[in-house]
């Protein structure tokens, strides 16, 4: 045996032929080497069965994902005080998880229809959520729209269409950047490298202001490379809930339409943002990956949609043609049944007016959240300026806490939340929130 | 190339400028209040631009070139693209052989019966739609697992297998390649020849290098079981070999245990992988454990194996796209850090899967009693195809006076039927038969009615003998 080889290398293993393969397949002329000696000692007897190792030996156990990997921790701790604000789900007052009413009611709808069948979806996806879609993020009456230069196809929620909208550009585009918003959505540099391009950052948030950044992101933005594509949070910016007034969103046309910059909007929560419109509005492309996870709670039904506005109707049909077969070999064809719930409201004036209510009312409550944290923290007294809380938007509150503050309120107070400070505003309600205040303030007293 | 005219035509686009060409409104929405010659005035010189004075604004009159101009449109896909083809033909004997979806005898597609139940269960219940987590319904990777490999086989109980749910055969697929290029670099996968055609889309997309092994023989209109044989040994050691567990796509020609049995055998001795696309478990014999026999020989040899599993087909789930990547592993602790790294693989590609379609088959194969409807209803739809077989075997031997043996139709297997014509005689049978199916020659006996098997068999005989 050699004394300085790994025993199972030495043991001769299934590891080490296969190590022994992989250098074949990358330099034939490796024909021996240290482990062939380990070869002849080995006899493959075809019915011997597995030789001990595993083909997957060498697979080693990768980390919860850190935002999802939030719930994972969660369930597993026993305390009746927990507190479960990561994932940004919607939940009532009462802390249960929520399916709309509407949502419920044009279910009922479909599985009731008898003429129902489950054939599959064309590659694009149901052709009605498309078209209904595409209206809601751009407007009914959009130019774009109407003069066919827009290219809809239906994805898996927000992470899907990303990914899809990535892999299309990696392919297609000349420019294989993607400058993205410091901070942003855990998953987005992941989606964009496997997708084929690369990531670099442009300043967004300003620990400073608990604001916007904004020199920072004109400054960054006008260094990138003309071309570059951009990722640009359409509103309620995961994870600081901070957003450009409209008046900067103007400026930030102005300046990626100067530089040819690229935008690809993601667009998850609202279901019209007029950011979006202001930049079809110039005539210019971009990329809309829309998602219908939170605005509808249809999160585990995974809806959504990526529409690219193109410079003219012949160019969107080869942008679509080129879609499809990004789609084909990821899953083929795009699953039926959210895609239908959000078709039936959307067409339905009643359904998309009552939808549009009970959405007001999920916005209310998290708005009200706010309030009452905001509120609790100024009654205790605890150290530091907290208006960002009621200031920012959406689901989520950037809180600046950081992760020894984290760690401490989820071990002593069993509240989770990521490790960045963020905090998702849907998991509270008004009994909770003593509990969170009381966390806060100990993580700020006690912690550095 | 098309990049370098990208980059020509962007830099020449300059869209700020083009949009002056465009109305006022528009113009008027861009620039505001704000400062003109920042976008007009001192322009660092474009020598892409040809230049236009007017007044004190310098317009560009520049090309209005998309950014994806050089994009050429994409051929539409071989299979998918025969069903929008048999939409767009008005001749009523149209017949649509294309794509692999059951169809009644009326030729309506078939929702089963335990499906309806599943969903009116799951409508009662009002069960909420909170995600998944990244690996799938758990209650679905369980019954799933224990479909595959029996419920008290030791895989099982020595736990492992590990399991994702998939987005259907497709997801599925394309999750075990995106494993293989990240922990198997250079590893190769070994195709049939021929295969289902979207096999090498997904190995091409995900970056995995593959080759074919020789199967189907056209001679025989069956197995080159040597020719089989001697190409997976020829592969470099420890490659991933793509099987069909049954019902193969498009031939329907299966090896006889006999010959798994083999195919076991070279597999083991060149240290390959074996990697099973599982799309029709019970759809093929009727029955879900023979269907499933050839994985589960591998299994009991304590081979490591990945298999692919789909519900389109034998639940008729079609677009609720519900399968699962299983890896069977030699240990445990194995079969968990797979697990953990196949979930790292999907949550950048869509973040956790669909609820609906796994809800359903977790609650069918969990419920003793919709379990048992349902495997009454997957050979009743075999059954169905099986009649179709023989009578269109019967057919044609009856009306084709030249004595070919037509009987390869009745050895073959599942949905499909290879039935050994060229692309000229496939196209023969679209164009002068307004029979629709792929040009490799397959057609989907899912989509034939026994009404139909004469008019069949009359286009097959004429492209057959008629068309060269």
């Amino acid at each position: 045996m050699h004394p300085q080889l790994p025993s199972h290398l030495a043991q001769g293993s299934a590891t080490d032929r296969r190590l022994n393969s992989l250098l074949r397949h990358i330099d034939p002329s490796i024909a021996s080497s240290s482990l062939s000696s380990m070869d002849s000692q080995i006899s493959a007897s075809p019915t011997s069965g597995f030789h001990g190792d595993s083909v997957f030996a060498h697979v080693v156990q990768a980390p919860e994902d850190s935002i999802l990997g939030v719930t994972v921790a969660y369930n597993k701790d026993p305390s009746p005080i927990k507190l479960n604000l990561g994932v940004g789900a919607y939940r009532t007052e009462e802390g249960k998880p929520v399916v709309l009413n509407v949502v419920r009611r044009a279910e009922q709808l479909l599985v009731n229809d008898r003429s129902r069948v489950k054939e599959y979806l064309p590659i694009v996806g149901l052709a009605d959520f498309n078209k209904l879609s595409a209206k809601l993020i751009f407007g009914a009456d959009s130019p774009a729209i109407q003069e066919n230069r827009v290219t809809t196809v239906q994805c898996l929620s927000g992470t899907g269409s990303l990914r899809v909208g990535a892999e299309f550009l990696g392919r297609h585009y000349h420019e294989r950047t993607i400058y993205i918003p410091q901070p942003t959505w855990g998953n987005h540099p992941k989606i964009f490298n496997l997708g084929g391009l690369s990531v670099k950052y442009y300043r967004y948030y300003d620990p400073a202001t608990w604001g916007l950044h904004f020199q920072g992101l004109l400054e960054d933005l006008g260094s990138a490379p003309s071309g570059a594509i951009v990722l640009l949070h359409a509103c309620a910016h995961n994870p600081t809930g901070v957003d450009p007034t409209l008046e900067q969103w103007g400026q930030i046309r102005q300046l990626m339409r100067s530089k040819g910059l690229l935008p690809f909007f993601d667009s998850a929560y609202q279901a019209n943002a007029q950011s979006v419109r202001m930049f079809v509005a110039d005539g210019g492309e971009c990329l809309v990956a829309q998602s219908y996870a939170k605005n509808m709670g249809l999160y585990g039904e995974r809806v959504g949609a990526l529409s690219i506005v193109c410079k003219n109707a012949n160019v969107a049909s080869r942008v679509e043609s080129q879609l499809k077969l990004v789609i084909r070999p990821m899953f083929s064809n795009p699953p039926i049944h959210g895609a239908s719930i959000v078709a039936t409201i959307l067409k339905d004036r009643n359904m998309y007016d009552e939808w549009t209510v009970e959405l007001k009312a999920m916005a209310d409550r998290i708005i009200s959240m706010r309030h009452k944290l905001f509120e609790a923290l100024c009654a205790r007294g605890t150290p530091g300026d907290w208006s960002h809380i009621i200031k920012q938007i959406g689901m989520f509150t950037f809180t600046g806490l950081n992760s020894e503050q984290v760690a401490f309120m989820t071990k002593e107070y069993h509240i989770y939340m990521t490790s960045d400070g963020r905090i998702s505003m849907a998991g509270l309600s008004s009994k909770t929130v003593p509990h969170l205040a009381d966390a806060i303030h100990a993580a700020v007293t006690r912690v550095g | 190339m098309a990049s370098t005219m990208l980059s020509l035509a962007s830099a020449s686009a300059s869209p700020s400028t083009s949009l002056a060409l465009q109305n006022n409104r528009m113009t008027k929405l861009i620039l505001g209040t704000s400062d003109h010659t920042t976008l007009w005035g001192t322009k660092k010189s474009n020598p892409f631009v040809k230049t236009k004075s007017r007044g004190q604004i310098t317009m560009a009159v520049a090309v209005n070139v998309s950014r994806f101009e050089g994009i050429p449109m994409a051929p539409p896909d071989p299979i998918l693209g025969v069903s929008e083809a048999f939409k767009a033909d008005t001749d009523e004997m149209k017949l649509n052989l294309g794509v692999g979806a059951y169809r009644t005898e009326e030729l309506q597609p078939y929702v089963l019966d335990v499906v309806k139940k599943a969903e009116n269960l799951m409508l009662e219940r009002g069960e909420n739609k909170e995600y998944l987590p990244i690996e799938g319904l758990a209650a679905f990777n369980k019954v799933t697992a224990d479909l595959l490999f029996g419920a008290d086989n030791p895989v099982i109980q020595q736990q492992r297998v590990a399991t994702v749910q998939g987005l259907s055969g497709t997801g599925s697929l394309r999750l075990a390649a995106a494993l293989i290029e990240r922990y198997f670099p250079g590893a190769k996968v070994i195709i049939s020849s021929p295969t289902w055609g979207n096999h090498k889309n997904i190995f091409n997309d995900a970056r995995v290098p593959w080759s074919e092994y020789r199967y189907y023989d056209p001679k025989t209109v069956g197995l080159d079981f040597d020719g089989m044989m001697s190409d997976i040994k020829e592969a470099p050691e420890g490659s991933f070999v793509l099987l069909h567990g049954c019902a193969h796509n498009p031939t329907g020609i299966d090896p006889t245990p006999e010959q798994w049995e083999k195919i076991a055998d070279v597999i083991q001795e060149k240290n390959h992988i074996p990697f099973f696309d599982v799309a029709y478990q019970g759809f093929a014999s009727g029955s879900l454990d023979a269907d499933a026999s050839s994985v589960r020989l591998f299994a009991a040899r304590g081979m490591e194996l990945l298999v692919a599993q789909s519900y389109s087909k034998n639940l008729g789930l079609y677009s609720e796209r519900i399968g699962a990547i299983n890896v069977l592993c030699s240990s445990a602790d194995a079969a968990v850090r797979t697990k953990s790294q196949l979930k790292r693989l999907a949550r950048p590609m869509y973040s956790n899967p669909p609820i609906h379609g796994a809800r359903i088959v977790a609650n069918v194969v969990g419920n003793p009693a919709l379990f048992d409807e349902w495997k009454e209803e997957m050979e009743m739809m075999a059954g169905r195809i099986k009649s179709v077989r023989q009578k269109l075997f019967d057919s044609l031997t009856a009306k084709d006076k030249s004595g070919k043996d037509w009987s390869f139709i009745l050895k073959q297997i599942g949905m499909f039927s290879f039935t050994g014509l060229n692309k000229a005689q496939s196209d023969n049978m679209t164009n002068r038969w307004h029979v629709y199916m792929t040009k490799d020659g397959r057609i989907s006996l899912a989509g034939l009615s026994s009404a139909k098997c004469e008019y069949l068999a009359d286009a097959i005989i004429d492209s057959f003998h008629n068309v060269k």
